[in-house]
């Protein structure tokens, strides 16, 4: 019976363990294919084309000069590379600029026809228009549709997920705006965090280490939503007021409420850290006439160097991929931002606030995963750091 | 001339009382051994020495100890100031984990010494003051941990030695090595003796009989016996020393 148990508790064990990975496993694969789907799309819309007049020599346009052309900010075929001729664009909904419904006939069937006609007596005309509304034989050109190119999406300035003809999926812009949030972030955590670890295992009495640590822990288990209304309804004006800006929602207020965020885990890991430096390294300094702040900065945080390390990156982690708090409070401009007062979206923001209005398996469902994808990487190279650190630590006190 | 000077010394760990009315004067550039079961107070009374209690909450002290005739628990005392003319070595190596020459140059340097060829002169010196320099003298950059544990006692020797202080306590300093090790550290103990005070805790009775010049015999907080090791391990006057250095308890 006993031997029985021994076994049964064995292949139990086995069993949860594979299974537990090989779904990890399988999470990380549809997240890799949903998001490398992205790069079979096309540029232009399913279904759509991009129909020009027969004599125009224009055939490549980039996802971003559509927009450009779309949204009237290029207005000459000169500067696509055409001749010198003036742009008209043309969408669906223009229809009846041109045309009286009479024209169209009731139920449109006369449209394809007379696009088709339009198009020849515009020469300067792009249009943009449903495959199925193009005439068979039509004397038309249109634009070489390709695949969305790697280059556009990672280091294209535009997200512009849900424009049409062309979406832009430009992910600089959120990146770096993941990175330079995270950044000032830590620049604001590190300090105080360090100071407060410093504080409490160094100077703080020990009754008033019992009270704070578990208080500064608490913090860890605050909702994140929480810490986003209290940035909203306090730091948010407090920055309007302060700076004078437009609007208070900024990359300075997600840093602010990420550091504030961050602290705990930077306090706990890095005192733990420092509390463990030997007794006898610190008597060894101190038995050589130094002061105790001479000896915390000569020997015990160089010593605890590796629990700190890993403390902060721990809190980098967490400001990475911190969504709720940041998309509250950061205002969600997807610009490359310039000051850290301007708005400005991070990655994971930008995944929660879109991923419901994506239609599942299009182009921007599957730029969304690709976020994700880049998220994953940024985490899996942190956690790297953290390996890495404290094996070279453990490597080098041994 | 009284190096140090223990007056009815009371020491207590919040209620408990580890030392019981200790008097006792330490010779100048004499060695001077703490012998006693563990438990007896000999470590407790060592690290009056360098206020090195005064890092143990809760802990009281009564009565007077004096170092060149000035009491070192006064007001006027800086304690800082009295570790760099206390030296201390403990029980287990505890290098920094820094390299060789830092480790024996952090002493100087907490001391506010910045003229870099002195501090080269004085960690050369005090390595070959600890009999190390030829070992390490061609990897003074490397981590003092690549260092054997007989070594790594001597360097901090050699580190304790660097700020040149007048008293040099020693916490079981070979407890922890290897018989040759040992040896080298109780060679080295004669030697120094020329320049410091040393007051040595050890349990290793014939280590006490050969390093040191004068013997204490302490049990349970109080000193029983204090005089030549000579005539501690030949002709001792109480009964109890004489049961434990023949080695019936402890």
């Amino acid at each position: 019976m006993k031997r029985f148990m021994e076994k049964a508790v064995r292949w139990l064990l086995t069993a949860s363990g594979f299974v537990t990975s090989l779904v990890i496993l399988l999470i990380i694969g549809f997240l890799f294919t949903e998001g490398a789907g992205l790069f079979r799309e096309k540029v232009i819309e399913e279904g759509y084309v991009l129909a020009l007049h027969k004599d125009n020599p224009v055939r490549k346009m980039d996802a971003a000069q559509i927009k450009a052309v779309f949204d009237e900010d290029v207005t000459n075929w000169k500067e696509l590379g055409g001749p010198d001729l003036p742009i008209t664009a043309f969408r669906l909904e223009d229809m009846d600029k041109y045309f009286t419904e009479e024209e169209l006939g009731e139920q449109y069937e006369n449209a394809p026809e007379m696009i088709a006609a339009l198009i020849g007596e515009h020469p300067g005309m792009v249009a943009f228009v449903p495959e199925s509304m193009i005439p068979e034989g039509a004397q038309l050109s249109f634009i070489d549709d390709n695949n969305i190119s790697v280059k556009e999406v990672l280091a294209g300035s535009e997200w512009f997920p849900t424009a049409t003809p062309a979406p832009l999926f430009g992910m600089w812009p959120l990146l770096a705006g993941t990175l330079w949030v995270s950044f000032f972030a830590i620049l604001f955590a590190l300090p105080f965090g360090i100071s407060i670890a410093v504080y409490m295992s160094e100077v703080a009495s020990e009754r008033v280490r019992n009270f704070l640590k578990p208080v500064i822990e608490l913090l860890n288990g605050i909702p994140s939503v929480v810490y986003g209304f209290f940035g909203l309804i306090v730091i948010v004006p407090m920055l309007q007021q302060v700076f004078g800006l437009p609007v208070g929602e900024s990359g300075l207020a997600g840093s602010i409420v990420l550091a504030i965020m961050a602290l705990p885990t930077i306090v706990t890991v890095a005192e733990d850290a420092m509390r463990n430096c030997p007794r006898a390294l610190r008597e060894a300094s101190l038995a050589l006439g130094a002061s105790r702040w001479q000896t915390v900065a000569k020997v015990v945080i160089p010593s605890s160097m590796s629990g700190i390390a890993s403390g902060v990156v721990l809190g980098i982690g967490r400001a990475v991929g911190e969504t709720m708090a940041v998309l509250m409070v950061t205002g969600n401009a997807a610009v490359i931002p310039h000051s850290i007062l301007e708005p400005l979206r991070t990655i994971p923001a930008t995944i929660a606030a879109e991923l419901g209005e994506a239609p599942a398996g299009g182009a921007h469902y599957q730029s969304l995963f690709l976020l994700g994808v880049i998220l994953f990487f940024i985490t899996f190279f942190i956690n790297l750091c953290v390996e890495y650190i404290s094996h070279h630590n453990k490597a080098k006190n041994s | 001339m009284e190096k140090i000077e223990a007056k009815d010394v009371n020491f207590y760990y919040g209620d408990f009382h580890a030392l019981k009315g200790i008097s006792m004067e330490i010779p100048q550039n004499q060695v001077v051994a703490f012998i006693g079961p563990s438990g007896c107070g000999k470590s407790t009374f060592l690290r009056l020495f360098n206020r090195m209690n005064d890092l143990i909450p809760g802990t009281r002290l009564e009565g007077q100890i004096l170092i060149d005739g000035q009491d070192i628990y006064g007001q006027d005392v800086h304690v800082d100031e009295l570790r760099k003319n206390v030296g201390m070595v403990f029980q287990r190596p505890n290098p920094f984990p820094k390299s060789i020459f830092d480790n024996v140059a952090y002493g100087l340097r907490v001391n506010g010494i910045k003229d870099k060829k002195y501090i080269r002169e004085r960690v050369e010196e005090s390595l070959r003051g600890a009999a190390l320099w030829d070992e390490v003298k061609d990897k003074l950059n490397d981590s003092a941990f690549a260092l054997s544990g007989g070594q790594q006692q001597r360097l901090c020797i050699a580190r304790a030695m660097a700020v040149s202080p007048s008293v040099l306590l020693m916490d079981e300093p070979a407890s922890a090595l290897d018989p040759i090790s040992t040896a080298k550290v109780e060679e080295l103990i004669s030697e120094l003796r020329s320049q410091v005070t040393i007051v040595i805790v050890t349990h290793n009775m014939q280590q006490a009989a050969r390093v040191s010049d004068r013997t204490a015999f302490f049990y349970m907080g109080e000193m029983v016996e204090y005089d030549d090791t000579r005539t501690i391990f030949t002709n001792p006057h109480k009964e109890a020393t004489q049961n434990y250095i023949t080695g019936r308890f402890g």
